[in-house]
């Protein structure tokens, strides 16, 4: 049967990446200034499943790295990567357009924006998650913004749509010049931190806050990936099969907005998961959003924990935000991909 | 009061519709039965794609009604209107990479309960979609490697999918070769023959729609200029009047009226 045949490769795909995921996860739970054996890791992370509220544990070095960094950290990583793929995917799915990723439309840079705005008011001690609060706060504010004035001549259409949120973007990019050349030196180090992106968080409830978000939001649009699949025939089509468009694409772009500016206000601006990873798996896979989403959403953590692990090891002691890294490596392989025209042209 | 004839599939009162600034139709009416197969012809601008539109809810009318099966369809859900009506749009634009059968299966999503994959019934109906539009020795290709006439007919077979008592199609064979416009016209003839499938088509080519409508419908500038059977409505006199165009007609082969052009 075709029906069987094809849910079989989909599944056999998934559990490749789940694979891939747990091997990268493992891998960075390894790897660090202080190396900790996967079997001590796993002995570690067994005992602590078994007991969980037992803290004799933790005052071993190797729990301590393990529990308050490396774990964390990893959890973050993956998260993020997923919701920012995800919010591709499904961008680029209403976009019908391979290059549309949650900068362009201006989500991440108001997120960048507000967050800027607390670090030169000084705010940014006052509360440990101002922070993440302002960026999650300036990213649906930019989404808002972008949707109304582009919908304010009645019907949202999309290049209005993606005009839009190009001038938020570069407003959001002036006022953030603007906010560092009036930074003081710390205030500048912290701005530029922060826009490059990285993963450094050690909160644990916000990380659970952030982790709960996001997985609700990648299953909320997984909800609607049938919807997805109908509206990249073009919103016309998607009508004449009985999808409401505007009702869906509102639904849809709030469900990317509050993915991408969750893992915008955890991490920082990081590019080029959006953009790359769904763009892979629809090149090498499939383009179903059925299976475009969850895929995406593991290769992107898997991606992101992978180039965290670079990240903090490339030049130890000392760390480069994981943001230059996914630039460097998500642009090599973009280019490689629309090098390879035969899976541009599938898209 | 809605019209007492069992057999009226579409109703179309005082139809106004258009853009926002712009009003392009001014007044249509007309009834469609079931089983028929209409024409819609007229110059560029007359308001045939507008038509089209507002008998999907693409364009909301901004007066008058469009009633298919006695109910508004302003107040028919888009599912449910998706599960009657299917459309083959003028252009389809493919920046993907699905197959054909994937491509013919997406008609069964006005079917499908969120949560559910595509069942064996959805499967034998898209089959049965793709055989008779004759792309199933193809359907394990990707739809953006086909020939053109070959997209037109997966585009006919995913709108089959739908299983739509009424089909729409705007100038469903604009960019084929003439043999391509023959397969395209002669299947939806075995279409409406063979299945009851009722049809409304849009056509710049005055004689391809003469020979396969049994109805059309002339329109000019936003109303309909004349409607009725080929014969009845193509003659020289309406030609020059709508299209200013001086042409011949003379008697086709089966009979209809053929329209001779002359430089």
């Amino acid at each position: 049967m075709v029906t069987s045949n094809k849910i079989r490769r989909w599944i056999g795909w998934l559990i490749i990446l789940v694979i891939l995921l747990l091997g990268i996860s493992f891998l960075s739970l390894t790897i660090g200034p202080v190396r900790i054996p996967l079997t001590k890791s796993i002995s570690l992370l067994a005992q602590k499943l078994c007991f969980w509220k037992s803290y004799s544990l933790e005052n071993t070095p190797a729990a301590i790295i393990l529990f308050k960094i490396r774990i964390p950290r990893l959890i973050l990583g993956m998260v993020v990567g997923a919701a920012l793929s995800s919010a591709g995917v499904i961008l680029q799915g209403m976009f019908r357009n391979p290059l549309v990723e949650p900068y362009t439309l201006g989500i991440s840079g108001g997120a960048a924006a507000a967050v800027g705005l607390v670090i030169v008011a000084g705010l940014s001690g006052t509360l440990t998650q101002i922070i993440p609060l302002a960026g999650f706060a300036g990213a649906i504010g930019a989404a808002i913004l972008v949707y109304f004035i582009a919908s304010s001549g009645g019907r949202l259409t999309i290049p209005t749509l993606l005009l839009t949120g190009v001038i938020v973007s570069f407003l959001s990019s002036s006022l953030i010049m603007l906010l560092m050349s009036l930074a003081k030196g710390e205030e500048l180090h912290g701005i530029m931190f922060w826009i490059m992106g990285n993963l450094q968080e050690t909160n644990l409830s916000f990380i659970i806050t952030v982790s709960l978000i996001i997985l609700t939001g990648i299953f909320i649009s997984f909800l609607f990936a049938r919807d997805l699949n109908a509206l990249v025939l073009g919103e016309e089509e998607a009508t004449h099969l009985g999808i409401e468009v505007e009702r869906t694409k509102k639904i849809l772009f709030i469900l990317a907005s509050l993915l991408t500016g969750v893992a915008v206000s955890a991490s920082g601006v990081i590019g080029f998961v959006g953009l790359m990873i769904p763009h892979l798996i629809r090149g090498v896979v499939d383009a179903d959003h059925r299976f475009l989403l969850p895929a995406s959403a593991l290769l992107g953590a898997s991606f992101l924990v992978g180039a965290d692990l670079i990240a903090r090891t490339i030049i130890s002691p000392r760390e480069l935000p994981v943001g230059v890294i996914t630039g460097i490596v998500g642009g090599i392989i973009f280019i490689y991909i629309i090098r390879k025209r035969k899976v541009e042209f599938r898209w | 009061m809605v019209g007492i004839d069992k057999d009226i599939l579409l109703e179309i009162r005082n139809l106004c519709s258009g853009y926002k600034r712009k009003n392009i139709l001014k007044g249509i009416d007309f009834l469609v039965r079931r089983g028929e197969f209409w024409g819609l012809i007229g110059p560029n601008g007359s308001g045939k794609t507008t038509l089209l539109k507002s008998i999907t809810k693409i364009l909301p009318a901004q007066k008058g009604n469009v009633f298919y099966n006695k109910k508004d369809i302003m107040k028919i859900p888009a599912k449910k209107l998706a599960q009657n009506i299917a459309v083959v749009p003028q252009v389809s634009v493919f920046h993907f990479s699905f197959t054909v059968e994937d491509f013919v299966l997406l008609g069964r999503i006005p079917y499908l309960p969120r949560f559910y994959l595509e069942g064996k019934n959805d499967y034998r109906i898209a089959e049965e979609a793709m055989r008779l539009t004759e792309t199933i020795s193809f359907r394990q290709r990707r739809i953006n490697e086909l020939s053109e006439g070959e997209k037109q007919r997966v585009v006919i077979a995913r709108s089959l999918a739908q299983k739509p008592t009424l089909l729409l199609l705007d100038e469903p064979a604009a960019h084929l070769d003439i043999r391509h416009q023959l397969d395209v016209f002669n299947l939806l003839e075995k279409l409406n023959r063979e299945k009851g499938i009722t049809i409304i088509l849009v056509s710049h080519d005055l004689n391809l729609a003469t020979q396969y409508a049994s109805q059309l419908i002339l329109l000019n500038e936003g109303k309909i200029f004349a409607q009725g059977s080929p014969k009845e409505i193509i003659n020289e006199e309406n030609i020059w009047k709508v299209y200013g165009v001086k042409v011949k007609v003379t008697p086709g082969i089966k009979g209809n009226p053929l329209v001779n052009l002359w430089p």
